[in-house]
This record gives C-alpha cells, structure tokens and sequence, in this order.
C-alpha cells in the first residue's frame, strides 16, 4: 500500500475577530443563546442589503501579508447560489473571481525537516447559520450567519497526516499572532476540510475527494489515513476514485459518502451586485509595517534571549498566550530554561487537566516559583504542589512554602532518620534488594520521600538512603 | 366619474402651500384622500390596504407641529401611498404575492424612515405585479388594478396600483419602483408622472429586490414640480445601502421660471421604428416639436446598442432574479408547503405553490442564463451588451443634454388581453434607462387619437434637468391636473 504518494490540499475556513458581522451591525460572538445576534439584514429578510465592515477586510489583508501574499488593494464580492436551510438568502456572498489574496507560503517542520507549502488565495466570505438535528426537528440558529470568514486554500503540496497538521498548528500560530482569529476549532473559529487524492510518484494527479466536518487536528490526521487506505484499496482492485464530498466516522474510524447534493451543485457565480468594488481602508505596506511579531521570529527571539532550545521555544510559541506569559516571567526569573520546563510541563499539564486555556498564575508568581525551583530551595515534586495551590488561588509562592513548611529538607540528620525508618518499615523490599534486585531501591526511596512529606531534596536523600542501605550490610 | 372631494385635485405642491397658509388641515386632505379612496377604490382596487387609522393619527400629529411652529419639512402633513414592495414597519409588505401574503416587516425601508422623518402620512400600500414583474399588474396574485381612465383597461404595471391612485386623485402622490419602465410605463397609461431616479440617487435599502442593478423607488405624482419636491425627500446617500451614489445627490425643486431655451434633445432612431404605434408616434412628434417651440434644439441622433437592449434586459434582470428570489423557500417566513420529506421537497413544494406563473418563469430564465455552459452566452454577451449600451448613451449625452423617445408603443391595452412573455416587447422603450442607470421620467404629452393617456419619456444624466424640462414642457401645455 506504500507504493502510493498522497496528495494533500487543505481548505480552512477562519472566523474573524471582528467585533461586528460582515455585512450588519450584528455582534460577532460566539455562545450566546440561539437567534439573538441577528437582525434584519444577516436574516436575509426581504428588501435588506449588505453593507460592508471595513475592519473585516483589514483584517483579511492582514492574514495575508502575515501568509506572504499579494494583497489587491481593490475588492469585488460575487454571489454563490445553492439552496440550503442554514443560508438565509440561499446564496453567499464570497468573492470567487477576484480574491483578496493570492500567491503566499507557509513554512512547516516536521520530523523530515522543514518544508514550504505553497497557499493559492485567500478570500473574505460570509458564514452561514447553524443546524442542530434532533429527533424530531433540526433547529436553526443565525447567530453565525454573517460572520466574517477567510478561506484559506493552500497547494497540493502536503504529502502526509503530520505535515497535515503541522500546517494546521503553524497556520493556527500564525493568525493567532496576527491578531487575525482566535482559531478555536472547538468553537467552529477554524474549520479544515481536506483535499486529498493518491498517485504512484511520477504520476499525474489523482482524483481527488473532498472531507468535511473535520473538528479537531486528530480527527485531519485520521480521517487522511483512512482516506488513503480506502483509495489505495480501491486502485489496487484496478477501480477508479469517484470525485465526491466525504466525512470522516469517529466510530467506524472510516470516511463515509456525504450524501448533499452540493457535489454536483453548479453555483452560479455573478458578480454581486449590491456592493461595488471597494478599496482597503488602509494602505497595504501600512499594514504590513503594522504587523505583529510573528511566531518564526518570536522564537528565534526566545531562543536569543533565553537561552531556549528549538524544540522548546517551538512548543512555546505554538500558544500565543503561554508564549507572553512566559516572556514576561522569563524577565524576571533567574533560570528561563527552568521556568521553560515549569510552564511547558506542569503548567500547562494543570491547565489542560482543568480545561482551561489560559494561565491564572501572575508571571511574577511564576518566576518566583521558577527562582525557587532552579536554586534548590524546594524539589521539583513540592515544586508541582505549590503550582496546583496558585491554580486553585493565585498567590505569592514564596509565602505559601513558608506558611505551609514546604521548603526542601537538606538537613542530614533528618534525611538520615527518614532513611532509617523507611528501612526499618520495609523489611521485605530491603530483603529483595539485598538479593540483587536493584531497582527496589526506588521504591524505598519513594516510601523514605514519603516520610518527609515530600519536601526531601532528591539527591541528598538518595545518596543518604543508599548510603544506609549498604552501611547496614 | 363620482364625486370626489376638490381638495383631491389639488397637486402636493397646492397642499403644502395651503397648509403653509392656514387654509387647510392634514387632516381634512387626509380625510379627503380617504373619501376618494371610498369611492373610487372599490372600481379602480388600486389598494391593497388603506391605514385609515393610523394616517389620520399622522395628519392630526403633522397638525400638532405645525400649530406648535415646528414643521418638518416642506411637504410636512401631505399625505402618499406606498408601492406594497417598499417595507413599512409593522405592515405586510406582500409584493401582491401569496408566497409573502403574510409576511409583516419589522423595519422601515430608508425611502419610510425619510418620509416619516418629513412628516408625511401614509395613506396605504398599493398594487402592483407580483414582486414588481409585468406591466399590467394583471400578475397581481390578488386582484387586478384598472386604469382611471378607462375601467376596461390595464393601469400599466408594476407599479399600477400607484399610478391608477395618483391619476384616480386617491393620493397627491405615490412612491413606486422601476426595474424595466415600471414607473414611467403605468405612469404614461394612466396620464400621470413617473421617475426613475438615476442609479444610485435613492437608497434601494427596504425595497424587496426584483433586480438589484436595474431598479430604484421613484415618485408617481400629478406634475413634475411634486415629484421633484418627493424627490427631495427620499433621495440622498445611505449607509445602509453601498450603491447609492453622494455624487448624485442634488435639489430637484425646479426653479421658477424653467425654461428649455438652448437645451439640446436627441430622439434616438431606434426608438421611432415600427414597434411604435401611429397614434402614439403622431402624438410624440407633436410633443417634441411644441419643445422646438420653447427654444430647445431637438434633432435625431442613432444609438445602435439600443437594439440589443430588450433581450439583455430580460436576461440580466432574469439571472437577478433568479438570485433575489432564492430566498423564499419557507424556512423563515412566508407560506410554507407541509408535509416535506427534506429540504430539497420543501423548497421546491413551498416555491411551486406560492409563486406565480410569471415569477416562476423568469427564476427559470435566469438561472439558466446564469448556469454553466450557457453563461457565456447568455448572461456574459448581455454584460456586454449593457456595457455598449451605456458607452453609446454617455457619448450621445456629450452632444445632448436629454434624450426624448416614448416610453409604451401604445396606449393602455384591455384586461386579459396579452400575458406572459407576449408583454416583453412592450419595455423596449424604458429599458434601456435601467441598464444604463440613467435618470428617466416619462411627463403626460396625450392623450391620443383614441382618448387614452400617452407619455413622452425623457432620459439623461441628471433627473433636476429633465424635471425641469418637464414643468417647461407641462406650462407650455397649460396642464391642468387631472
């Protein structure tokens, strides 16, 4: 089955983070109740008419310089027609003929090395409402119709799951850091569909198939493998690939045939008439002077400043906030490469354990923190402790080691008596290790941290616990 | 003809100067457009729905200012009616369709809102061609409007039912739309005056689209110096709407004293072929030269795009359509078929059932105009032919300053004589003004041999200087109102 090369197109859809919808004063915000953010003209109601929100266009150009691609300072909408219950004027306003972008790059590492992967356009559109379907009925809500959207198209030039989503992370960092879009798949903010067709290398193109309702960049990965595994089965019998929309089953781990009649759907394009060509509200090397840091180079800064590896810096940077939490710690602490290892780790195991997407911990907090892990003053387990404590309450860490007797123990006699009883309690495990079973000395050494509650420094109660171990032989 | 109060006759320009001096009420002219409505409406059915109560309610308030010192504007307690595709906040606005039969706006169109904001009451919403296709208002899905003139006789259409009130003298004057002439063509059967703003002078935010590139709201009054003060009103810029145009913003009050001395008017070729009737075309050449004889220069001129200019019509106003209609399928509002097994079933019940036979066939002709493999040769060669079209008509501009032609080939025709497609070749003349997006009117210059109504049509870059020629041309002729 490996004799066939994949051939990876994706498609992502990006919700805007504009404070009002596209085409209508309506707010843009996502989770309030159904049919609420919605007025006259995003409802499509007879005789109402667009009118565009320049900040939308502004930030679509921004995307696009932050992409590498040729902004047109002019801009021209068309109508796309298809009949479908969640598009209230049952057509949407895109711009097909004359997009706002073309022509870009995006640069993603993967285990095999960095790669450039080619994006063909860019464009502004209008998103539609949302279907629930029940049992009896499918309920409609507007509240995201009318919300600006950037259809982001790349080049077939991915040719595996992970650098799949390798551009989806990258591309998600980028506009993060742009300024663009939230990029919360979980909240439809960024959504993938993926084109992917198969061919012997060397060969022409395949046919390809399209895969939507794609909710996360797991599912972009999975549902690539079993596309491909289905298309390869279906050459290998000498069949041919049917060019249709798809969707990926969790259950079933398959891709199944969506059966919408938009495949075959002829969309009618014209050019809209109600909006005539419009100009950027500002100039385009205005922007492009205007734009923020970009992940690329904030981690080429991490790395210069702190100190980090490339690896880390890359994992820090592919959170936007955790990124400038950590910078504004960084400055304050002694070591950035522990403090690195603090919000990589734990911090960020805490908030994924909690479900929380940002850092309720102040950065100088962190730094102290960081200051009292690196200069040995507590031990990396009491270190966890103190972090689970500010998540619950953000509070000064220093004070709370001292309030709760949390600093490192180094005292030897202490750690020597803590080492005797754990010897004097585990008689069986002494046993064993006597008898060459080795690795028992790190279960005594758990029980002995135990009966400090924790607090030991490490590495003296490990050279003190064996140094009673072989004392008493 | 039954009696109707005098106050009727009178023009808005009358009302607002009596009402400026004390010598009316906008209640009495309001209570006096209502008596008219009581007896003639009931055989014209120019009115889809009268607010009786609610226009006295505006009258005593517009009363109120004025006995206060605070009027809002010139036309401040004259009273209009409103074409039923043009939003009121709070009404049906049903297109005289079944498929928006119930449907109640909840805004105001911007041509409301600045009506309102002048103080003028609203006596009703009007007939018309279901979502303003044909030109008899026969298309009407409830009832059909006859012309003042003759009960036998179409009022014209789309807008049949404004021009039949003006001209019945139910309302001092009317708003209504113009997508292909369907001001200007029920304005010219009906004896009455219609405009056609130039593209872009009225804000289209609230007017239930047909052909969004095509169409404007426009004045239907008894003279040109009331359409021309409504003008005033409606007109302007809106940030609701991004193809109004601030370049053509300007006063349309006519001057006193407006003279056609010097102006140059070119009658297309084109437009006095044999399509023309001989009773019209008698009528036409009279009027023309009756302008020679106010000091205009009127001279022929040829502009060939002319001839292409019916069948791109038809096609680009179709593909639109097709387009702006899509959105009544029954998921949101309006009548909904039941008992769909899907979407697909529902929208195509919900749209068979409650779409007239007119609308269904020009949503089929434009979207097979629109569709692929047929595009190229339909919808594209019609660009292109409305892009020759405004080239040659801003080029014969240069050399004139208005163009005269008719606006219908004939007078009114009976009821339930043409349908369908039979009309099309009837819009020859007004088109041509909708893909250009040039200013139009078309000023009463009859009546014909036969006793009926004929219009002149007037057609140029600025609708303050064919206002103008209008009320020259309507002095000269010692017009009364009807």
């Amino acid at each position: 089955m490996t004799k066939y090369e994949m051939v990876i197109g994706l498609e992502v859809h990006v919700e805007l983070a504009t404070r009002t919808k596209l085409f209508c004063s309506c707010e843009n915000r996502f989770g309030a109740p159904p049919n609420t953010l919605v007025c006259p003209v995003c409802m499509g109601l007879p005789g109402t008419l667009p009118a565009l929100n320049g900040h939308a266009l502004t930030l679509a150009a921004t995307a696009g310089l932050a992409l590498g691609c040729t902004v047109h300072p002019l801009s021209r909408f068309d109508r796309k027609n298809y009949f479908y219950p969640d598009l209230p004027k049952a057509y949407q306003i895109t711009q097909f003929y004359h997009p706002l972008c073309e022509g870009g790059s995006l640069t993603i590492r993967t285990e095999a090395g960095q790669k450039r992967v080619g994006i063909t356009r860019i464009h502004v559109e209008e998103d539609a409402g949302k279907l629930t379907h029940g049992e009896h009925a499918t309920l409609l809500d507007l509240n995201r119709c009318g919300v600006p959207l950037i259809e982001i198209v790349s080049e077939p030039d991915l040719r595996s799951p992970e650098e799949a989503s390798a551009y989806l992370r990258k591309l998600r960092a980028v506009l993060v850091y742009a300024g663009v879009s939230d990029c919360r798949m979980n909240e439809g903010s960024m959504r993938c569909d993926v084109n992917l067709s198969i061919r012997r290398p060397g060969e022409p193109m395949g046919t390809r198939t399209e895969m939507k309702n794609l909710n996360s960049f797991q599912s972009v990965e999975r549902a690539i493998r079993a596309e491909y595994a289905r298309q390869a089965a279906v050459l290998d019998e000498g069949g041919v690939i049917l060019q249709e929309t798809r969707r990926y089953d969790q259950k079933s781990g398959k891709t199944l045939p969506m059966r919408r009649k938009e495949d075959s759907a002829d969309y009618r394009y014209f050019p809209e008439p109600d909006i005539p060509w419009v100009r950027l509200p500002h100039d385009v090397e205005a922007l492009r002077a205007a734009l923020p840091m970009l992940p690329d180079e904030r981690r080429a800064r991490l790395m210069q400043r702190f100190g980090l590896s490339d690896y880390a810096a890359e994992q820090l940077t592919a959170d936007k906030h955790l990124c400038d939490r950590y910078e504004a710690a960084a400055e304050q602490a002694q070591d950035p490469v522990t403090l690195c290892n603090l919000v990589l780790g734990e911090a960020f195991a805490q908030m994924t354990a909690r479900g929380l997407d940002h850092l309720p911990v102040a950065p100088a907090h962190m730094a102290a923190l960081s200051d009292l892990i690196s200069s040995g003053k507590v031990n990396s387990t009491t270190g966890k402790k103190i972090l689970s404590a500010m998540f619950d309450a953000d509070c000064d860490p220093v004070s709370y080691a001292q309030a709760n007797d949390l600093f490192a123990l180094t005292d030897a006699q202490a750690l020597r008596a803590a080492a005797r009883d754990a010897i004097a309690q585990n008689a069986g495990m002494v046993t064993a290790y006597r008898a060459g079973k080795q690795n028992v000395a790190q279960a005594l050494m758990g029980r002995a941290m135990a009966l400090t509650r924790g607090r030991a420094d490490a590495q003296l109660l490990r050279d003190i616990l064996m140094q009673e171990l072989n004392a008493q032989e | 003809m039954p009696s109707i109060p005098a106050l009727c006759r009178r023009t808005a320009g009358e009302l607002a100067h009596m009402l400026a001096h004390g010598h009316t009420t906008s209640a009495a002219i309001v209570e006096a457009c209502l008596q008219a409505i009581e007896v003639r409406d009931g055989d014209v059915r120019a009115f889809i729905e009268v607010f009786a109560h609610e226009a006295r309610e505006q009258a005593a308030q517009s009363d109120a200012r004025r006995r206060a010192g605070h009027t809002l504007s010139p036309l401040d307690g004259v009273p209009l009616a409103v074409k039923d595709n043009i939003a009121i906040r709070g009404h049906v606005c049903s297109c005289a369709g079944r498929m928006l039969q119930n449907y109640v706006s909840p805004y105001d169109a911007t041509v409301i809102q600045r009506v309102r904001a002048a103080g003028m009451p609203i006596l009703g919403r009007l007939n018309m061609d279901e979502f303003a296709m044909g030109s008899t208002t026969e298309n009407s899905a409830l009832f059909a409007t006859r012309n003042p003139c003759d009960p036998a006789r179409v009022p014209g259409g789309s807008s049949g039912g404004a021009a039949a009130a003006v001209a019945a003298c139910m309302t001092p004057l009317a708003l209504g739309s113009d997508t292909g002439g369907s001001i200007r063509q029920p304005a010219a059967l009906c004896g009455v005056l219609g405009a056609k703003p130039a593209y872009g002078a009225v804000s289209r935010y609230g007017l239930v689209a047909f052909a969004s590139s095509l169409e404007q709201i426009g004045p239907i009054a008894r003279c040109a110096a009331d359409a021309a003060m409504l003008m005033d009103v409606i007109g302007g810029e809106d940030e609701r709407d991004m193809t109004t145009d601030p370049s053509l913003a300007a006063p349309h009050a006519v001057q006193p004293g407006a003279d056609v001395t010097g102006l140059r008017i070119a009658m297309p070729v084109e437009c006095f072929g044999h399509e023309l009737s001989a009773s019209v075309r008698s009528v036409l050449l009279s009027a023309a030269e009756r302008l020679r004889a106010l000091g205009a220069r009127v001279f022929d001129i040829s502009i060939p795009a002319l001839d292409g200019a019916l069948p791109a019509y038809y096609i680009l106003s179709a593909a639109e359509a097709s387009s702006n209609l899509a959105r009544y399928d029954g998921v949101r509002y309006g009548q909904a078929a039941h008992g769909a097994a899907d979407p697909e079933e529902l929208f195509c019940r919900t749209r068979s059932a409650h779409l007239g036979p007119e609308v269904q066939r020009r949503i089929l002709l434009g979207t097979f105009a629109l569709s692929s493999g047929y595009r190229e040769d339909y919808y594209l060669r019609a660009c292109r032919a409305r892009d020759l079209l405004r080239a040659q008509t801003d080029a014969a501009l240069t050399c004139a300053d208005a163009l005269l032609m008719p606006v219908s080939p004939d007078t009114a025709g009976l009821l339930g004589q043409k349908q369908g497609a039979q009309l099309y070749a009837g819009d020859l003349y007004t088109v041509p003004a909708n893909l250009t997006g040039h200013a139009a009117l078309s000023v009463p210059c009859g009546p014909a041999a036969n006793g009926l109504p004929v219009g002149m049509g007037l057609t140029g870059a600025s609708l303050p200087l064919l206002l103008r020629i209008a009320t020259a041309f309507e002095a000269a002729r010692e017009v009364q109102p009807l």
